[in-house]
Order: structure tokens, then C-alpha cells, then sequence
């Protein structure tokens, strides 16, 4: 099979699931008690039941479950997501404005956690039984078991309240902060504690993987090859074992994208920071259905994009893959 | 709380880096600036003590939906609407209605005619003049869409004799009109942009490009960040504001709040209801924490009875149950001493409050007693009956900690209590307003009178399917004759007289059980003068707040 093919069959597949998303959520987020009338009178500090009922009817709340369900999907197909019943925005306005703070964001702490991950993991695996490789078992341990919310309150707690070097809060400093390159180095600064919280756990994640692959490539027949060969240990290390090592650790890169995007929604409440996460947590708290499914949406589209990647990545590293020719 | 005076001068001596202005003012008026303060509120502090500029940035956990506060009501429209939109009158921290658009009013003999005169020289953040067409527009667009429809339900018409007079006609005497018009519950809105027929609620001007005509204009809106006020160089209160801007930095996490406080990131947090944090802002050298700026929002938690079903709908259970829980360990232990004791519906800052009811003190003996008398006889495993309490998921300090304290307290009297937890307000407020709870921890606002705030929970009238009505379905004939008479009495005295009753009578009947004033307190920089510490604290004009 070819690549035109294979990618035809994987965008075939992503529209199926993405229909099972939007039908799969909009039923769930029905069963869920409560609507958004309620919410708005709760905020509004109480209203006449009349009212109540005018703002149901205004979001067509009153209809039978299975017309709101058609009336949506019917939108969604001509590309629109309606209007959040909490904010009176368009959604898609609302979550692209969202989308790149927490791209920004998820990406970076990937990247980190990669390229930080892979490296340790392979330091560790030269010396299995070493000093520096128990150390590393240990950190990883710790940051795959801590949960992220509250790495991130101690992170704040420690590095903005008591040794106070980076700001708590936010992507930069509002209408205070800096322009231009300024502004770079405000949102540089805003992010770092974001993003070392986020990627602390993957980066536990990825070194022990890299590590145990590492371990298993080194006692291949070619290494020692190499090895025999002459060739320096940086080569034979960095050239010859980290490339066919690093293979299962793109695969769940890619695997772990939507994770890291739920591990979003914890760290950007935590630290404020203007993105999909923060958006969602308020509006399954209000019962905004619009902007949650846009969300959602938008989030399984993210990550079906990013697995379609990682396989493009995978024939990138390793040409033995084929077209998914194999049986 | 604290004596300000003391604090005050610590903070000027030690000075503090952030704006250069403070050390240079500690050499000039040192001791003048803390006598003033001493006094305490915002008016006593004399104009040449203020200085222009600066930016002030208020920590709030607060997301507004928009910025018009004619038809939306909560804290996160009303505060920054109470600084974009004048009102007819504002209120100072003793209650007292002084002039603000309205320059005078006046009430006819039979209390049903109230003629206000508008100042000459308002102006919209436009340019367009402020007129009386503007007030009456308003009362109609506040009387048609505001959820609450008490605080002008008697108004009838609004006149426009000429363009700065407003002659409001009312139904019968309405002894809250200048309260409920000295905040953002009733703005006034422009008519040249509101009133193009689109639907008020939705309005696209509620969020951009919104105008109102007071001390500061919306600038900027970044969603769930920050909204960016800055000042009208037309306002008509000559020389004022003295801020350039006022930026409200929406932080979510409580503990980040507090940071940014700790810090200087902000100088002013309100509505805080952590007692942790409290407490530790507490101990922060460089800022003042105080209660007060809550006594017309007036807000009361309590433990609500379904008084229509099940065991609760006989009043010895109730009452039962108000013996055997404490307040006083809820405020003093629980709250560590920084919320106070509530004993009634209303509370304890208002002119209206006495605490001459029945008060409930502690007592398991006569609770046991109340509930055998009510037929619950003690099974063999010490049970007596069974019942379950709901609480509003937001503010744990006051909702569910009390919730889990009764369930200790109330299995001493032999009720087994279950927690019933609820995710989010929507699911509780579904639960409460369709009557499906037996008891539920509440913490509705009092808004300034009565008449807006309180008579809603106890009316017969008021018994409906709407979150934050008498969902208790409590209804005594008599509690509504009084309650209806103390709402057109314009008579402070004979008013306060009808209330007195009415605290007794519902103190006896206990549809609900009142246990805290919710300890809201605000924390702000010892270098912020005119502090907003009204009765409605940050929901009114900041326009004297200044840098020292």
C-alpha cells in the first residue's frame, strides 16, 4: 500500500471518531444534571421562574434530546459550533484564542521532557547499577507518582512565594507587561514554572523507556560491531544505539499527546494560564455545552493530528517501516 | 479587626520599594495620614492628602459574563460596572445615601412620587450628555431584565419633565429606592446605545466598546485574565479619579492569590473567604486586612430545611437540630475568629439586625428531648432518624466543613446524617431548586434591604422551583403581612419595629437554621488610601481610591 492510501484510510478513520466524539459527549454532557439557565441564574443571585424559562428557550434547551443532538451535528457539519451560553461568543473564536497558549505550552513540555527524558535515560543506561542511574530511577519514580496539581502548587509555593523569581500566574504581566521582544521574554518567564510542572511527569516517563531500550540496544550484536569497528563511544552511543532506541519513546510520544493534554487542564488552573484547559474546567462547571464540545472537538482533532505525525516521524527514523504494508 | 493606625505607621516607616511615592510621603504627612486613616473610611480621608496616578490591581477570582449590570447581576459584573456606569446615588460605610448623578431627590407627602435632579455635567464616555431619558431608559431596562425584581417592583413610571429631572412614580412607598439605587443594581445605561431594540441581555455593547458615563472606561478584556479599566479625563466629578487604571488580574488558584499579594502583584484582594489565607495574609507586614466592605452584600450561611417533606417539615426537628449545632465552635474553632455568628435572616451590619431571638445555644438534652417528643424514639443502635445534607460546592470553609462538623454534632442526638456531595452548582442548584434535598448548606446575599435580599427566602409568594427563592417551602400568613408592610413602611423606625417581629417570628419556625456571617475579608496594600470599605465595598465607585 502506498502513503497517498494509508493516509486516505487514517483520515477516513479520524472523521468516523471524530463523529463518535461529538455524539459520544453531547449525550454525556446531557445525562450530566443541571444546565446552563441554572448557572446563569445562580450567578445572576436568584430569578423568577419565567425567566428561567426564557433563557432555556433562547438556548433551545427546551427541545427533545434526540432534535438538540441532529440540530448540532447539522451545525457542526456546516463548521459551526455555535455560540458559548456563558461567554456569548462564537466557540471557535473563543477556543483558537485558547489554542495556541495551550499548544504553546503542551508542546514545549513534550519537547522538555523528549529531549531531557531521552538524554538521562541513555546516561542511565551506560551505567545501569550506577550512582547516576539509581538517581534518575528515583526522580522518575517521584515525578511519575506526584500528582501534577500539586508539583505545581509547590513549584509556585517554592519558587514565586519564597524564593520569588518567577511570577505565579498568568502567560504574561496583562497590561503592565512589556511589547515586542520584551514581550517574548515576559511570556519566557511566565512559562518556565507551567511548563516544568507539566513536563515532570513525562519526563520521568520517557527516561525510564529510553533507558530500558537503551539497556536492550546496547547488548545488540551490531553495537558491538561498532564497538569492535573502532569507532568512539560518542559515535557508537549517538548514532548506532540512540536512533533504533528512540523509537518506542516517539511512539508514545505521540501516544501520550492526548494525556498531556488532559494533564493540561490541571496545570493551566493551576497556574492561570489562558488556554483550552483552563476554558474547559469553566465551562463543565457551568454547564456551557457548546464550548466544551468545541473543546473536545478540537482536542481530538489535536490529537488525531499529532498520531498521524509521530507516523510520519516513524518512517523519518526508521525506513524499514513501510507504508503499513505488514500484515 | 486591626488597628490600622499602628499598622499604618509601621508600613510608612518601613516604606516599600514598589512606588517611589510612599517614602516621600512618609516625610511629609506621616502623622496626618494616620489620624486620617485612623478614622477609617474612605470620605474622611481630606482631598489634599490624595495623589494622582498609578495603577491599581485588584486579585480577583471572579469571570464576568459582561460588563452591564442592568441585567446581570454578581459580584464579577457588578464591580467593575460600579466603576464604568454611574448610579443615582452611592451609599457611604454607615448606611448614609449621599447625592452622585442625582444631585437632590425628593419624596412626595404620600411617599409615592420621587423626583430626583441629575447633575448638569455628566457625560457618557462618549460625549453624549446624560439626560433623564438616560435614568428612565434605565429603571425600565432593570425592571424588565435584573433577576431581582423586588428592588424596583414598586415603580410604575418614570417621567422626564425636563432632560435632568427623573420623576419616578411608584405603586406605594418604597423605603429601598436610594439603597437599591446606590450600586450597580441599578446603572445608568445609555439610551443611544442600549435602546436600538436589540435584546438587552445579549447586547453586543455589554462587552465591547461598552460605555457608561463613570470614573473609568473598559479599555480591555482579555477573557478569564484581566479586564483593564483606565480613566475618564470627562468625568464629572471634578479632579477625580486619582488612579489612571484599575486592572482586575483574575488569578483561579486561591493559594496563587494569595502569592500575588504577598508579593505586591496586587494591592487589593477581595471577597476572600479562605480562612488560611486570611490568616496568613494577616501576617503580612505590608497589608491591612479588615471585614468590613460586606455589610450591604450582607452574606449569611445557613443550614436550609425542606420544610414541606420529610422529617424536617416538623418544626421540633428543626429546632432540635439547631440545639445540638454550635455556632459558636463554627466561628470561633472552625473560623479561627474571623467570621462571626449569624442568628437570623438578617445580618448583623444592617440597621434592620437585632439579636433580641430565640438563639439556640447548645444544649444535646433538649434536642433529644424535641426529637422524642416529634416521635423519633432511639432504635438499639442509637439511631433516632436518618437525613441527608446538601452544600453549595464553592467556598468548603462555610459549606462543606459545616456540613461534615453537623454530621458529627447531630449523630450525638441520634440523626444520622449523609453528606450528599455535588460536583458543581449546577448539580446542587438542580437538587435544591426542584425540592429533592431534606437539608442543604446555603449562603445567599442579603443585598443591602430587606426588600431585595431577605424577603425572598421567607414569602408564601415566594415559594418556587427557582434556585435561591423559598425553596424551603416555608409559609406562615403572618410572616408575610409583616413582611409585606415593612416593604412600603418608609418610616426607619416603625420599619425597623416590623422587622424586629419578623426576626422573632421566623428565629421560632426556623426555616432555616442561620449559623455565619461568611467570612469575607479584603486584604489591601498599607500604600492604598481610600480603601473601598463602604457597605458595598469594591461594587462602588473607586474614584477616591489613590496611591499615597
Amino acid at each position: 500500500m502506498n502513503l497517498p492510501i494509508a493516509i486516505a484510510r487514517r483520515v477516513g478513520y479520524a472523521l468516523i471518531l471524530l463523529l463518535a466524539v461529538l455524539v459520544l459527549n453531547f449525550t454525556l454532557l446531557h445525562l450530566a444534571p443541571g444546565d446552563i439557565a441554572e448557572t446563569i441564574v445562580g450567578e445572576s443571585g436568584g430569578a423568577s421562574k419565567e425567566m428561567l424559562a426564557k433563557i432555556r428557550k433562547d438556548y433551545g434547551l427546551d427541545l427533545p434530546f434526540h432534535e438538540q443532538l441532529l440540530n448540532y451535528l447539522d451545525r457542526v457539519a456546516q463548521g459551526d459550533f455555535g455560540h458559548s451560553l456563558f461567554f456569548d461568543q462564537p466557540v471557535t473564536e473563543l477556543i483558537f484564542e485558547k489554542l495556541v497558549p495551550t499548544l504553546l505550552l503542551v508542546i514545549s513540555s513534550l519537547f522538555i521532557a523528549i529531549v531531557f527524558g531521552t538524554f538521562l535515560g541513555v546516561f542511565a543506561a551506560r551505567r545501569p547499577s550506577g550512582l547516576l542511574s539509581q538517581l534518575i530511577t528515583v526522580l522518575a519514580l517521584l515525578g511519575y507518582a506526584l500528582p501534577v496539581f500539586w508539583t505545581g502548587i509547590m513549584l509556585v509555593i517554592l519558587f514565586a512565594s519564597l524564593i520569588p523569581i518567577f511570577p505565579t500566574s498568568g502567560m504574561d504581566s496583562g497590561p503592565l507587561g512589556a511589547s515586542g521582544v520584551g514581550y517574548i521574554w515576559e511570556v519566557l518567564h511566565h512559562m518556565t514554572l507551567p511548563v516544568v510542572t507539566l513536563s515532570t511527569i513525562y519526563l520521568a516517563f520517557y527516561s525510564r523507556l529510553s533507558r530500558a531500550s537503551m539497556m536492550d540496544v546496547l547488548g545488540a550484536d551490531y553495537i558491538r560491531t561498532a564497538r569492535a569497528k573502532g569507532l568512539s563511544e560518542q559515535i557508537v552511543i549517538f548514532k548506532h544505539a540512540l536512533r533504533n532506541a528512540v523509537l518506542p519513546v516517539v511512539t508514545f510520544a505521540g501516544l501520550q499527546f492526548g494525556a498531556l493534554f488532559s494533564g493540561a487542564v490541571l496545570v493551566e488552573n493551576v497556574f492561570s494560564w489562558p488556554g483550552l484547559g483552563t476554558l474547559a474546567f469553566e465551562s463543565i462547571l457551568r454547564r456551557d455545552t457548546p464550548t466544551l464540545l468545541g473543546i473536545l472537538f478540537f482536542s481530538a482533532l489535536v490529537v488525531i493530528i499529532a498520531n498521524l505525525l509521530t507516523d510520519l516521524a516513524y518512517r523519518l527514523i526508521d525506513p524499514r517501516i513501510k507504508t503499513g504494508a505488514k500484515a | 479587626m486591626v488597628s490600622s493606625a499602628s499598622i499604618d505607621f509601621f508600613s510608612l516607616v518601613m516604606g516599600d520599594q514598589k512606588t517611589g511615592g510612599s517614602m516621600m510621603f512618609a516625610k511629609f504627612g506621616l502623622l496626618a495620614v494616620t489620624a486620617a486613616l485612623a478614622v477609617g473610611s474612605a470620605a474622611a480621608v481630606a482631598q489634599d492628602k490624595t495623589k494622582r496616578g498609578g495603577s491599581l490591581v485588584i486579585i480577583s477570582s471572579q469571570v464576568p459574563r459582561h460588563f452591564n449590570p442592568a441585567v446581570q447581576s454578581g459580584i464579577a459584573t457588578m464591580a467593575p460596572g460600579a466603576q464604568i456606569f454611574v448610579t443615582l446615588t452611592r451609599a457611604d460605610a454607615n448606611w448614609k445615601i449621599h447625592p452622585y448623578l442625582a444631585t437632590s431627590w425628593k419624596t412626595s407627602g404620600d411617599g409615592k412620587t420621587v423626583t430626583f435632579k441629575l447633575h448638569a455635567d455628566a457625560k457618557f464616555h462618549d460625549g453624549k450628555p446624560v439626560t433623564s431619558a438616560d435614568v428612565k431608559f434605565s429603571i425600565e431596562t432593570q425592571k424588565k431584565f435584573h433577576p431581582f425584581k423586588t428592588s424596583l417592583a414598586p415603580v410604575t413610571a418614570v417621567e422626564t419633565p425636563d432632560a435632568l429631572t427623573a420623576v419616578v412614580r411608584l405603586s406605594h412607598p418604597h423605603p429601598a429606592l436610594t439603597l437599591a439605587m446606590s450600586t450597580s443594581i441599578l446603572p445608568i445605561i445609555p439610551k443611544h446605545i442600549y435602546g436600538d431594540g436589540k435584546d438587552p441581555k445579549t447586547h453586543p455593547r455589554n462587552i465591547k466598546d461598552v460605555v457608561g458615563s463613570g470614573a473609568y472606561m473598559l479599555k480591555e478584556y482579555k477573557r478569564g485574565q484581566y479586564i483593564l479599566l483606565v480613566r475618564n479625563p470627562n468625568y464629572f466629578i471634578k479632579g477625580r479619579p486619582y488612579l489612571d487604571q484599575i486592572i482586575y488580574k483574575i488569578i483561579r488558584d486561591s493559594s496563587s492569590r494569595v502569592i500575588a499579594m504577598e508579593r505586591g502583584e496586587g494591592q487589593l484582594y477581595p471577597f476572600m473567604s479562605e480562612i488560611a489565607a486570611i490568616a496568613r495574609l494577616k501576617k503580612n507586614e505590608n497589608q491591612i486586612v479588615t471585614d468590613k466592605g460586606y455589610a450591604g452584600i450582607g452574606p449569611n450561611t445557613w443550614l436550609a430545611f425542606n420544610t414541606k417533606q420529610g422529617p424536617t417539615a416538623d418544626v421540633r426537628v428543626r429546632q432540635a437540630i439547631a440545639y445540638a449545632i454550635d455556632r459558636k465552635f463554627i466561628t470561633q474553632d472552625m473560623h479561627q475568629g474571623v467570621s462571626t455568628a449569624s442568628t437570623g435572616p438578617i445580618v448583623p451590619g444592617s440597621p434592620f439586625y437585632t439579636d433580641d431571638v430565640r438563639q439556640y445555644g447548645v444544649d444535646l438534652k433538649k434536642a433529644e428531648a424535641l426529637l422524642e417528643e416529634a416521635g423519633y424514639k432511639k432504635k438499639a443502635d442509637g439511631t433516632r432518624l436518618e437525613l441527608t445534607i446538601d452544600y453549595l460546592p464553592a467556598v468548603p470553609d462555610v459549606q462543606q466543613r459545616i456540613a461534615e462538623y453537623a454530621r458529627a454534632q447531630l449523630k450525638k442526638i441520634g440523626i444520622k446524617i449523609t453528606v450528599r456531595n455535588s460536583p458543581d452548582f449546577p448539580t446542587w442548584a438542580r437538587r435544591i431548586a426542584s425540592w429533592n434535598f431534606q437539608m442543604t448548606m446555603d449562603l445567599p446575599f442579603n443585598w443591602g434591604d430587606p426588600v431585595i435580599g431577605v424577603h425572598r427566602t421567607y414569602l408564601c409568594s415566594n415559594v418556587r422551583k427557582v434556585i435561591w427563592s423559598n425553596t424551603q417551602q416555608y409559609c406562615n400568613p403572618r410572616v408575610d403581612e409583616i413582611l409585606n408592610a415593612a416593604g412600603k413602611e418608609l418610616d426607619t423606625a416603625k420599619r425597623r419595629a416590623l422587622y424586629v417581629k419578623f426576626q422573632k417570628i421566623v428565629a421560632e419556625d426556623l426555616p432555616v437554621y442561620w449559623i455565619s456571617v461568611l467570612p469575607y475579608h479584603t486584604a489591601y496594600s498599607k500604600k492604598l488610601g481610600g480603601a473601598p470599605l463602604g457597605i458595598w465595598g469594591i461594587v462602588s465607585p473607586m474614584d477616591d481610591v489613590y496611591f499615597k
